[in-house]
């Protein structure tokens, strides 16, 4: 950079954050909304729609067309012969034309491992997904470093095996009222009384969010991750704007509100909001309102969309694969490492993109600046090359913890540990109280070519003939 | 042959046969010392076999490369002597070495 050009940058990153501090984010969100209802006015923008159409076999697709972008893959089953039929004849494969347009679909767990670890030259900006979403936020999931490392930093100290411990006990009490308020014989929807239920109240503890309104966490994470621009989802381009100022709104105040409790002598919580308020780093986020939507939402879709499916797709496993359950109850000591083969079979979020920064040789092919590259997670996990059998869900399965559900390098994954606990201490719980869990009728599963999740799973329990004690936490879990 | 000491937070000593050859991560592994986890197979790609070398070895196992540095320096129990076990390989040379885990992989 040249200094007037340094010059000219800086003042403008001056101007920026100026008028970002002065105008509430709320204000932002709308002003973004206005100017993108003006360009469809306008016919400059018109947003995608998809139908949903019968998806042919990919013995049927010729090579250059196979698309995995399609929302509707994982409905109807199609994405793992896809990704199995790129794996043996294009692991390193390029469509030219998509609705979000070109891209690299890379399949292969090594190759994925591989671009997972170069930031240097596959870039996380500006976002993780296939689409453009319609509101421009930062998060640091979608930088590079050196940036994304100070302010990730800041607030992993939540998640850090420290306070889960901490936060054992409390997630327990709660993954039991959730239990014990179920049902048996009589079928209900998990996805809404167990996998939202539990995964909502963990997100209110950990960002010290009024409880008695979780419910607008899940709504807002849901609705932010699911427009079709970005995913391929169902959300309307306003309904996702009305929800980003609603969440923008809302946190603004609860940000306001913990720093006067503290100020007027409540002590410090572990929760993120408090974090923030106590780093050198992010004490200052409010007057970055985008930044500090950004992050907050980033946290927020991070904690919901994944543990929430990670539970449903374990029920599903199990239901689908009975001597596994019957594996597991004969030996719960095996529930840690099943936790990893959940994850792995589930893998809730399909994909992560990057571009290229430059001109790259990869797998046999010539990657050009600029380039989407999206990294299969999905695919990943169920490559033959790394994982024997790897459709079978094995719940001792040696080598499940080298899974890639929590992607590799320096995005790994902030709230791993996090979400293998909240799992771990499901699976106790449900053995404590439930000799049977049956999946009665199929499934009905997400739009998005991004989240791998379940809308609804109706399933109906049967009690445990003798009742015991809870399960105590595993001795000696395999990994802290 | 020869031996490499891998103390736990809480100061249990585990003391592993030396094989020449291997990393650090997959000797800790394969005798079962709790509190290395390698969940990336040994990439160095996730940060979970974090370990901290006796000052007095520190020249002999080298400082750790940029891209160890990218996923240790965000562990809050980074030290100037963290490396990743898995890109340590166990020689003759480092019969004798000892390393301390962190509280907590992450």
């Amino acid at each position: 950079m040249t200094p007037i050009d340094t010059v000219l940058d800086q003042a403008l990153t001056r101007v920026t954050d100026k008028v970002q501090a002065t105008i509430p984010v709320d204000r932002q969100v709308r002003a973004a909304h206005l100017v993108k209802k003006a360009k469809r006015f306008a016919g400059l923008e018109t947003p995608l729609v998809f139908t949903e159409e019968p998806i042919p076999d990919p013995a049927d697709v010729p090579l250059t067309e196979i698309d995995l972008s399609n929302p509707f893959m994982n409905r109807q089953g199609k994405w793992y012969p896809y990704f199995a039929r790129l794996r043996d004849e294009a692991p390193v494969h390029y469509l030219a034309d998509s609705p979000f347009g070109p891209f690299w679909s890379i399949t292969r767990y090594a190759d994925i491992q591989a671009v997972d670890s170069n930031p240097k030259v596959f870039s996380a900006e500006p976002y993780i997904v296939l689409g453009q979403p319609p509101l421009e936020i930062e998060m640091f999931i979608a930088m590079d470093p050196p940036k994304h490392d100070v302010q990730r930093k800041a607030v992993q100290g939540v998640v850090a095996p420290r306070n889960l411990k901490e936060m054992e006990g409390l997630i327990r009490e709660r993954v039991q009222e959730v239990l014990d308020s179920l049902p048996t014989d009589e079928p209900f929807d998990w996805v809404d009384r167990v996998s939202i239920e539990i995964t909502g109240r963990m997100l209110a503890t950990l960002l010290d969010f009024p409880y008695e309104q979780r419910r607008k966490l899940t709504y807002w994470s849901d609705t932010i991750s699911g427009t079709a621009e970005g995913t391929g989802g169902t959300t309307h381009q306003d309904e996702m704007f009305a929800a980003g100022e609603e969440l923008a709104r809302s946190f603004v105040a609860l940000w306001h509100d913990k720093a006067a409790r503290r100020a007027a002598g409540e002590p410090d919580g572990f929760d993120l909001i408090t974090l923030m308020q106590t780093s050198e780093d992010t004490k200052d986020l409010i007057k970055k309102p985008m930044e500090f939507l950004g992050n907050l939402t980033l946290l927020i879709v991070g904690g919901n969309d994944t543990t929430r499916n990670s539970m449903t797709g374990g029920v599903l496993a199990l239901s689908q694969n009975p001597d596994q359950f019957e594996k597991l109850k004969a030996d719960p000591s095996v529930i840690p490492n099943m936790v990893s083969e959940i994850i792995r079979w589930q893998t809730p979020l399909a994909y992560m993109r990057r571009v290229a920064k430059e001109d790259v040789h990869f797998g046999g092919q010539f990657i050009r600046k600029g380039d989407q590259v999206i990294m299969w997670y999905a695919s990943g996990n169920r490559d033959e090359r790394k994982f024997e059998n790897p459709d079978a869900f094995l719940i001792d399965r040696p080598n499940a913890r080298n899974h890639m559900s929590f992607g590799f390098g320096v995005h790994r994954c902030m709230g791993n540990r996090l979400a293998e606990m909240q799992l771990r201490i499901l699976w106790e719980e449900l053995l404590a109280r439930f000799d049977r869990i049956d999946v009665v009728g199929e499934p009905e599963y997400v739009q998005s070519n991004f989240v791998k999740g379940y809308s609804k799973m109706m399933v109906q329990l049967t009690a445990r003939s003798a009742p015991q004690e809870s399960a105590e936490p595993a001795e000696e879990p395999a990994a802290a | 042959m020869g031996t490499i000491t891998f103390v736990e937070y809480d100061g249990t000593t585990h003391e592993i046969e030396l094989v020449d050859g291997s990393s650090l991560m997959q000797l800790a592994t394969s005798n079962g010392v709790p509190g290395i986890d390698g969940d990336c197979g040994g990439e160095a790609s996730c940060g979970t076999c974090h370990v901290i070398v006796d000052e007095a070895w520190a020249a002999r196992t080298g400082t750790r490369s940029e891209e160890e540095s990218q996923m240790i320096e965000m562990s809050p129990e980074c030290a100037p002597n963290s490396r990743l076990a898995c890109q340590i390989t166990a020689t003759p040379d480092l019969d004798g070495l000892t390393v301390r885990l962190p509280e907590f992989q992450m």
